[in-house]
């Protein structure tokens, strides 16, 4: 294949990765200066790669998608529309984030640059069709992810976190290597469309342990149980705005990169995968809501929360159709829009010195206080529980109409049934906020682009969202149908 | 018709005028709700005198696809537009209920209220069997906050068990609905009610379906959440809540669970039965025992909805009609007595029955709306209970004696229960000195109460008014269930006239047999 075109594929991640070495000549000599600069710069950058990507969706020269570098990397709706989704909800972490660190004055020029690396190594990790790129991708991004998880020097809770995200996060990479050697010794090839033909017919026990040895380790990327416990620990230490990041991009990065990979690459083993999957996804929804029920710190709570929010995308995965696929891309793209709103949510609650607030007491009658920002809240909570009118029903609707239509009725029943567990703590917020006594803490006052970012996510979460069904949907069948023609 | 989308705009009022209250002030915001919601009770009774009788089986339909998978569609039969016209006259009279009781964050409660009647009428008149499911859902989240912030003590714990309870039985009902859809390849309800299920997959939609419905009604014995959210409510609360939402239970059977899975419901009338016949004895005599005013109430309603229920699974046009009046009934009777609750409860402060004594002293006009309330739920002739209690019964007898047998003994136990507590309001001694100096009902107060008492008896004396419209839809129902209708008991049968008049007497020695044939006049 002719090498240029190759590289116009791969145009989103070439431009975000000059962009980042850019950044890093203006970190080097500007110093923490700079910082706003660079975080401009990151932001622009990720605006013109989105820009790129939109142009792969509607240019029709396009429209079947193509490969690069000799089947390494595959440029399709799929991969295009997960990017996007990608991109915004980096976008969305970066306005959000200097904020946060004007209090200790630690905001720095990397910060921006680490986030913008980590896109690129996401955008690898949804278009891979190569074990190779799918691996380099996942570090790249992995890596980034742990520096920020410690980015606050001065706080013990943050260096734990990206030590403990770090050490599993290696284990998780060590796991899911080894399955992929196996997948290669009795595949012959790293190659999904190699892969592919080679796991037709009854699988080999080796060949199984691959599979299984796969999916732990990206399962232990989305978080989903039983490879889950790394996630409250990390998502309460980060700083907050960090978390807003672990709990979007990266799971849209680490789904689409699962739901490509058991769908082509393992696609003729359905069944294989299919109980390990359903496995996890029922596991997520149950522990996700069980363990959150106890929690008293709103970032913790929040973790389990996304546990229990991979539960229901996961469901879309095991349907294994396109509308399954489609479902959970609907799914996520709403899921990004909650956990960015309900992240800024907490980022904006400070006490009257400009202090975080993070615990369930001090938000206490939060609705007479801040009459706007609990009503944001709320609408958060209330969508992610799924109640209808708001936004966060349809997601849930998509992925059990999927999978109603894949019949797989009882796994639709017993995860929706099991959705009622985690209304409770949704519940529980939105009960504290509105119905205790105000504990008035949460006084300070907050800028615009927090608002901005809540506004916006709050018009999509609201009843006005279902006005994005069709476009929404329209896209998303898109990219599924794109996954499955690869094929 | 023409082209005015009536039912949109009932929805839209209520929305925008939600919005208006949640930016105005306290006295600003209850006189937008009010005026909201009597222009919606304009718009209801133009509905209703639009309403073609008669005519077409849905009228008044819009469609719009606004969305994917589903469509903006509504429009109304007989059965929803009375619903609809109960809903829309009891929210005028909620917002006057909490006019001085509710005095903190007056703007969000009005809110609230308009948002639930927006979600109410929507289940009523939605046609897209999604977009029915959005409204009915819906209804929690205001209802969720009424209860919980403006609630009594325990209000907290009442608010969970009512969102948790109905949202569980929900969200079962949604998957069977998805299965429906993917069957039937459609998602718009007339064309499902007349679709036909294999029976196999029929039993287990049903049951679905039951699961929501049944927490919704609400049926024996998952029934407690009702007293808990009613006794911690405030009075507008309890008054929506029995008026209306517990209507969505029944109106819930007769849209989906009988006409979409008849032989489901005769598979399974048995269920209904026995959980009716429970109810109706186990409620009654709970209620006998309550110190609690709402309480007492509260298990009434449990009782009354079991008499809707056995009416509607006795497939026939007499218990089906039955049972739409003793919903409409027990919509405007229950409301009124939650409504007579809080206006000595506005004085005094209290709902314990003992703290009251003697009110027909000192509030003679309250004591007689209370007692024509009280008769209204005990089903005396002549009020709205009686047409809807005597039809129910008249159409279960045709299935089952038994069944009758039990539930008329619902109604002697609901008069014991209720002359019991009218005797310990009203009658007696003034042994309280604070209620004996409690003033006589006001304006506003009558304002409330007299329009439901009018109601109440002009079902009871001319309940033709209210059985018009729907007779052709409870017919269209009574046609589509005729192939499940269970065979009755009671074989009822047209017998031959006797030739003689009843009182004559038999000769001795039987010689004047054919002469007295012959000689009946």
């Amino acid at each position: 294949m002719d090498y240029g075109i190759s590289l116009y594929l791969t145009g989103p991640e070439i431009f975000l990765s000059v962009i980042g070495l850019i950044i890093t000549l203006i970190a080097a000599w500007g110093g923490d200066k700079s910082a706003r600069l660079c975080t401009i710069l990151a932001v622009s950058a990720l605006v013109g790669a989105s820009a790129m990507t939109v142009n792969f969706l509607v240019n029709p020269a396009f429209e079947l998608g193509g490969d690069a570098f000799g089947g390494l990397y595959r440029m399709d709706a799929f991969g295009s529309v997960s990017k996007l989704l990608i991109y915004l909800a980096a976008i969305g972490c970066l306005i959000v984030t200097p904020r946060f660190f004007d209090q200790g004055k630690e905001y720095k020029p990397e910060y921006p640059l680490l986030i913008v690396f980590s896109a690129v190594g996401m955008g690898l990790m949804v278009s891979a069709t190569d074990l190779m790129t799918l691996y380099i991708g996942l570090e790249l991004s992995s890596l980034s992810s742990y520096v920020l998880a410690s980015f606050i020097r001065s706080d013990d809770r943050s260096a734990e976190a990206g030590l403990k995200y770090f050490v599993l996060g290696a284990l998780a990479s060590g796991i899911l290597l080894y399955g992929m050697s196996l997948v290669y010794g009795f595949s012959g090839s790293t190659s999904y469309l190699a892969i592919r033909p080679a796991f037709e017919g009854a699988l080999g026990t080796g060949a199984l342990f691959g599979v299984i040895f796969v999916l732990a380790g990206l399962a232990f990327k989305i978080a989903a149980v039983p490879f889950h416990m790394w996630t409250p620990d990390v998502y309460e230490g980060a700083p907050t705005p960090v978390t807003t990041f672990f709990a979007t991009a990266p799971k849209v990065a680490a789904i689409a990169m699962t739901a490509r990979i058991t769908l082509d690459a393992f696609g003729n083993q359905a069944d294989a995968w299919r109980q390990i999957i359903i496995f996890a996804a029922l596991a997520s929804i149950v522990v996700g809501a069980l363990g959150a029920i106890g929690q008293t710190n709103i970032k913790r709570l929040l973790a389990y929360s996304s546990i229990n929010n991979v539960g229901f995308i996961l469901i879309g995965l095991a349907a294994g159709t396109v509308a399954g696929a489609s479902a959970m891309l609907v799914y996520l793209a709403i899921y990004v829009a909650m956990s960015i709103g309900s992240f800024v949510a907490v980022l904006m609650m400070r006490d009257k010195d400009g202090n975080q607030v993070e615990t369930m007491a001090d938000i206490a009658g939060l609705s007479r206080a801040k009459p706007m920002l609990a009503l944001c809240l709320a609408a958060m909570m209330l969508s992610l529980a799924g109640i209808p009118p708001l936004f966060g029903f349809w997601g849930k609707f998509v992925v059990f109409q999927a999978a109603v239509e894949a019949d797989m009725v009882v796994l639709a029943a017993i995860g929706i049934a099991a959705s009622v567990i985690g209304a409770f703590y949704y519940l529980k917020i939105v009960k504290i906020m509105y119905f205790d006594e105000p504990a008035d803490v949460v006084t300070g006052e907050n800028d615009t682009s927090h608002w901005a970012v809540l506004a916006v996510t709050a018009i999509i979460v609201s009843p006005l969202g279902y006005l994005l069904t069709i476009p929404l949907g329209a896209l998303a069948d898109r990219a599924a149908e794109a996954l499955f023609f690869a094929v | 018709m023409g082209g005015f989308p009536i039912l949109s705009v009932m929805l839209l009022v209520p929305l925008v005028a939600a919005i208006a209250c949640l930016f105005a002030e306290a006295k600003g915001a209850r006189i937008i709700a009010l005026g909201a919601t009597l222009i919606n009770l304009a718009l209801g009774i133009l509905l209703w005198a639009q309403y073609d009788i008669g005519g077409a089986q849905w009228q008044f339909i819009e469609r719009a696809a606004l969305f994917a998978g589903f469509n903006y569609a509504l429009g109304i039969d007989g059965i929803a537009l009375l619903l609809i016209v109960l809903s829309v006259f009891l929210m005028p009279i909620c917002i006057l209920a909490s006019w001085e009781s509710i005095t903190k964050r007056v703007g969000e409660y009005m809110a609230a209220f308009l948002i639930m009647e927006l979600l109410m009428i929507g289940v009523f008149t939605a046609q897209d069997i999604y977009l029915f499911y959005i409204f009915f859902e819906a209804g929690l989240i205001p209802m969720y906050l009424i209860i919980g912030i403006w609630g009594g003590t325990n209000r907290i714990y009442a608010s969970y068990k009512f969102f948790l309870y109905t949202l569980l039985g929900s969200v079962l009902m949604l998957i069977a609905m998805m299965w429906m859809v993917n069957q039937a390849g459609t998602t718009d309800i007339p064309t499902l009610m007349n679709y036909d299920f294999a029976p196999e997959a029929q039993t287990w939609l049903w049951l679905a379906f039951f699961a929501s419905f049944a927490v919704k009604m609400p049926m024996w014995p998952v029934h407690t959440w009702l007293p808990d959210a009613h006794v911690q409510a405030p009075t507008a609360g309890s008054v929506i809540l029995a008026g209306v939402l517990l209507k969505m239970g029944g109106y819930g059977f007769i849209r989906f669970s009988l006409p979409m899975f008849p032989e489901a419901s005769a598979q399974f009338a048995w269920l209904v039965y026995i959980l009716s016949m429970a109810a109706v004895v186990i409620t009654s005599l709970i209620a006998l025992v309550q110190n609690d005013m709402k309480k007492l109430i509260a298990y009434s309603s449990v009782a009354h909805m079991a008499i809707v229920t056995v009416g509607l699974f006795s497939f026939n046009v007499q218990g089906l009609e039955g049972s739409m009046i003793v919903m409409l009934s027990h919509g405007l009777v229950s409301a009124a007595l939650f409504l007579c609750v809080g206006v000595i409860y506005d004085r005094l402060h209290t709902r314990e029955i003992d703290r009251y004594g003697g009110l027909s002293i000192n509030m003679p006009k309250y004591a007689v709306l209370f007692l024509l309330f009280t008769m209204a739920s005990i089903g005396l002739p002549g009020t709205s209970g009686f047409v809807g209690e005597l039809l129910s019964l008249i159409g279960i007898y045709e299935v089952s004696s038994l069944v009758a047998f039990v539930c008329t003994i619902g109604i002697i136990l609901g008069a014991g229960y209720m002359l019991y507590l009218y005797r310990r309001v009203a009658f007696g001694v003034q042994k309280n000195a604070d209620a004996a100096a409690m003033k006589d009902i006001n304006l506003r107060e009558w304002l409330m109460l007299g329009p439901i008492a009018a109601a109440v008896l002009w079902m009871g004396v001319y309940p033709e008014s209210f059985l018009a419209p729907m007779r052709g839809d409870i017919s269209a129902l009574d046609a589509r269930l005729a192939r499940a209708t269970p065979e009755g008991d009671a074989k009822l049968v047209v017998g031959t006239p006797r030739t003689q008049a009843a009182n004559e007497m038999p000769h001795v020695g039987g010689t004047h047999k054919e002469e007295a044939a012959g000689g009946a006049h």
